[in-house]
């Protein structure tokens, strides 16, 4: 591949204290793709993401993001580094004391100097795409599950990131709300362009959005697996990731 | 107008056609950077009277997002406040399908996000007095859910979860015993300080000891202590159950068969009930203990005569009437954290609030009380 790879990991060990979660992994996410990372329960995907946005720092290896190397960069490259990023996390984590049009500003009132008018106009936009217009005045508290996650997904692309990164998007949605934040990841990928790390590990999602995936598993605390979806459901000879694309018990269960 | 061959920027000309028709030419990067510099450059030039229609043309935009559609958005709300039109032209697939997603067209009306409006004085009022009606509907609830949990738990008395009540005892207690000892020592050497300078006056420097256990053990060695509980255990109380209250946690209690109750608030209630007292016995000691030496280093008092001096002023009953006020202030603390926990509703600020108004609560009603004791007092001896 010739495309600029915009996340680098190079021998990646994670750790917490004499717990290696992740041992010398390597991968590349390149520029515009959506990369998937796959696994069981305990495989240590949300440790990765949180090494791929600096809230934990590696025990061994690095993690550049476009360009920059935020496993030993100071607290305040690693905040300039974060400007580049935008996160969805699984629970939304959209702040409870704030309507969901304030929280969708607060990112733009901080790091842009629109007039306030432009930017209560960009709010309704981002709410727009996300099918949430009219519900700017709404308390988190006050929305659903799944709105929430919308909510959340238009305050991540507040600063239009150039790297969006889902923890679980279709955690605890409908399939149809499901769909519907699979085709926008789509649009959004296609129409601007921004890089889509997702993890996850739902297959119909998996299946309709990523172009490649890597796959982690516990036994080997590494990668088994990786490359496009659907090539690695048919051909595929590891006996997990077999199981895993369709959805067979363990053998010894 | 400044024009760019650099990527990175946007810039913008405005041509005037021979027919009236104003043309806008966009070119280079509509993004986050370049966008409020658009924003205000282009409502400059666009001064009224606006023409009746303005074209722009976006063939030499290379790149687009939602920020180079406010862009857009700002101008045609702009112009559809002096009724003229916004057409755009020339955009291309990938320009075209950004608009698409961001639904550029249906974002016509040109509003702003409307604010909620705020309801007049009188809906707030019934709103408020409402709000007030629940509250007081709740902590009867909870008092009354208390007692039926107690008194469950006095005919079954196994089912109280005792380690639960063990680290409460431990939390409350033993862990606040230093800063309840110092306080209260501190206190005593103030009050022997104080008093002595007026009644060396009067060579009547002996009854300083009367002075300082007599107030410590009948009023401030309770107050003292259960002040000090308030702030350090009520507040916990009522942000550990506020906490588990937001993340379901108490929901799961219940469904699982728990009495939320039972299982959270009567455990921390007897705890508390059995260590303030314990404490206040503790805070009369350390008082005591300060007075002695302000009376033994500065007037002259010898520790024997202190101490004697001491117990003559005391009764037991003194003592225990201290007790029973530590025990009622308890579970005034307890109580109202606990009540305070169970309230909370919505997100992390709530549990904040709760917190908050479970100290203000206990402390005024700590004060309360103490004024029904000294009342009770008064008409009964």
């Amino acid at each position: 591949m010739n495309r600029k790879a915009i996340i680098q990991v190079r021998n990646l060990v994670a750790s917490y204290g004499d717990d290696i979660i992740l041992d010398r992994i390597s991968f590349d996410v390149y520029e515009g793709e959506i990369f998937a990372v796959l696994g069981g329960s305990g495989s240590g995907k949300s440790t990765l993401l949180r090494h791929l946005l600096g809230l934990d720092r590696p025990a061994a290896g690095e993690v550049t993001i476009d360009g920059d190397d935020i496993s030993t960069c100071s607290e305040d490259a690693l905040q300039q580094i974060l400007r580049k990023v935008g996160v969805l996390y699984q629970s939304a984590a959209l702040f409870g004391s704030m309507t969901v049009a304030e929280n969708v500003a607060l990112p733009i009132l901080e790091y842009t100097d629109l007039p306030a008018e432009s930017v209560d106009n960009l709010v309704k936009i981002k709410l727009n795409l996300v099918n949430l217009d009219g519900y700017q005045n709404h308390l988190p508290s006050e929305i659903s599950g799944g709105m929430k996650k919308r909510a959340g997904l238009a305050r991540a692309m507040a600063l239009n990131p150039k790297i969006l990164f889902f923890d679980e998007p279709s955690a605890g949605l409908d399939p149809i709300t499901s769909a519907e934040l699979d085709n926008l990841i789509v649009h959004l990928n296609q129409s601007l362009g921004t890089t889509m790390v997702i993890i996850t590990h739902e297959l119909e999602s998996i299946f309709a959005v990523a172009h490649r995936v890597i796959m982690l598993h516990k036994s080997t605390r590494g990668i088994i697996a990786d490359g496009d979806p659907i090539y690695l459901r048919d051909q595929s000879r590891n006996p997990f990731v077999k199981q895993f694309f369709n959805r067979l018990p363990a053998e010894n269960t | 107008m400044p024009s760019s061959e650099d990527s990175q920027s946007c810039s913008y000309e405005v041509s005037h056609g021979d027919d009236g028709d104003v043309t806008l030419f966009i070119q280079g990067r509509m993004d986050a950077t370049t966008a409020t510099e658009t924003i205000t450059g282009i409502k400059s030039v666009l001064q009224p009277p606006l023409p009746p229609a303005l074209t722009v043309d976006l063939e030499k935009v290379t790149y687009l997002d939602d920020f180079g559609v406010l862009v857009l958005v700002e101008l045609k709300n702009l112009l559809a406040g002096q009724r003229s039109q916004l057409h755009l032209k020339n955009a291309d697939q990938k320009v075209k399908k950004v608009l698409r997603i961001l639904k550029f067209d249906a974002s016509g009306e040109p509003q702003p996000l409307i604010r909620k409006p705020r309801p007049n004085a009188f809906v707030r009022l019934g709103e408020g007095v409402l709000g007030q009606a629940t509250d007081w509907k709740f902590t009867f609830a909870f008092i009354g859910s208390v007692c039926l949990s107690l008194v469950y738990i006095c005919l079954h008395p196994r089912s109280l979860r005792s380690d639960d009540t063990l680290s409460a005892m431990k939390s409350v207690g033993v862990d606040a015993l230093p800063v309840v000892g110092l306080i209260s020592f501190l206190l005593g050497s103030i009050m022997a300080f104080m008093s002595a300078v007026q009644l060396q006056q009067f060579g009547a420097n002996i009854y300083v000891a009367s002075l300082v256990s007599l107030a410590m053990v009948r009023e401030l060695g309770p107050i003292m202590t259960a002040i000090i509980i308030a702030g350090r255990s009520g507040s916990a109380f009522a942000a550990e159950i506020g906490t588990m209250k937001i993340s379901d946690e108490v929901d799961a209690l219940f469904t699982m068969g728990f009495e939320p109750t039972r299982f959270l608030a009567v455990p921390k209630i007897i705890a508390s009930v059995i260590t303030v007292p314990i404490l206040t016995l503790f805070s009369d000691l350390f008082a005591i203990f300060g007075g002695l030496v302000v009376g033994v280093s500065m007037l002259d008092l010898t520790t024997n005569a202190y101490i004697t001096q001491t117990l003559k002023t005391l009764t037991l009953f003194d003592v225990f009437w201290g007790f029973l006020k530590a025990a009622v202030f308890a579970l005034l603390i307890a109580g109202i954290g606990c009540l305070k926990g169970f309230q909370v509703r919505g997100g992390a600020a709530e549990v904040g609030q709760a917190t908050t108004s479970a100290v203000v609560s206990s402390i005024f009603l700590i004060i309360l009380a103490d004024a029904v004791f000294a009342v009770i007092l008064r008409y009964w001896r």
